[in-house]
């Protein structure tokens, strides 16, 4: 990640954001750092601290692309509600708090081996169809009443449909949770 | 900015979620990396609507959201009842259906 920040310092023919360019690596090295521990760490309840971490950096992420409105949601919803959401089930299932039981499965060599092809594939899909495409260079941010107007215009049946949905998973959360 | 620079960092966490699905054996840490992996994609569709200057990639994003939401709490419920009924959550426990 580091060399694609010195690339883009580099490239003298665009105007380079380098106070950008320097938070998005520190944000991004600090989400894959936490992204990391939060999938090796044997304690429940760090990895949901480290799960926030990412999150949070994924907020700063879409601040940094223009996206506040989505920023502010990432914040409120994921933060503020799936983590407590995860922090519940994590006491309600008694899930061992300190160590000791273990967490992982045995052949993690197989799993980081499957991660990593995929990441080598990924990574060359991606290096080899977006190469040096730039973001625009006046990335204004997003206007709220912008992405407003799109779900309650262009999107409003697909917008109906998630509400639905979030109603029959709640009433569902509740039917396979309750007991009976 | 560089596109590929977040379209990266992307692909990085989904790999690192993917890895995680894998290889933990507690169902609430399967579920949370899971949302790494919605989240990843999040970051991929924010990205290309700040590239081509367009709302549906953020509108997608919120959508992203609210489903991640809906599937962390059907999925602690379905934890909640594995645990209920086999008094853990280990994954390596719950074979009824394996052949």
């Amino acid at each position: 990640m580091s060399g694609l920040v010195l690339a883009a310092a580099q490239n003298a023919e665009a105007p380079v954001y380098v106070a950008q360019n320097i938070s998005f690596g520190i944000i991004a090295a600090m989400m894959i750092f936490s992204g990391v521990r939060m999938v090796t760490t044997d304690n429940v309840v760090h990895a949901a601290v480290y799960l926030v971490l990412v999150l949070a950096g994924a907020a700063a992420q879409f601040i940094l692309l223009g996206a506040e409105f989505i920023a502010i949601t990432q914040v409120l919803v994921y933060i503020g509600a799936i983590v407590v959401l995860f922090l519940f089930g994590i006491m309600l299932t008694k899930a061992p708090m300190s160590g000791g039981e273990k967490l992982s499965r045995d052949n993690w060599i197989l799993g980081s081996l499957t991660s990593l092809v995929l990441l080598a594939l990924l990574g060359y899909a991606l290096i080899d169809g977006f190469g040096s495409d730039k973001l625009p260079a006046d990335l204004a941010p997003t206007d709220t009443r912008a992405v407003a107007d799109s779900i309650f215009g262009t999107y409003l049946v697909p917008f109906e449909v998630i509400s639905l949905l979030l109603l029959a998973a709640l009433i569902g959360a509740i039917v396979i949770a309750r007991r009976d | 900015m560089l596109l590929n620079q977040f379209l990266l960092l992307a692909a990085v966490l989904f790999c690192i979620g993917v890895y995680g699905v894998v290889s933990r054996r507690n169902g609430v840490l399967v579920l949370m990396s899971i949302e790494l992996i919605l989240n990843s994609v999040n970051i991929n569709l924010v990205a290309f609507s700040a590239m081509t200057g367009a709302v549906s990639g953020q509108v997608f994003a919120l959508f992203v959201i609210a489903v991640a939401a809906a599937e962390v709490g059907v999925g602690l419920a379905i934890v909640l009842a594995i645990f209920r009924n086999y008094r853990s959550v280990d994954l390596d426990d719950v074979d009824l259906m394996k052949g």
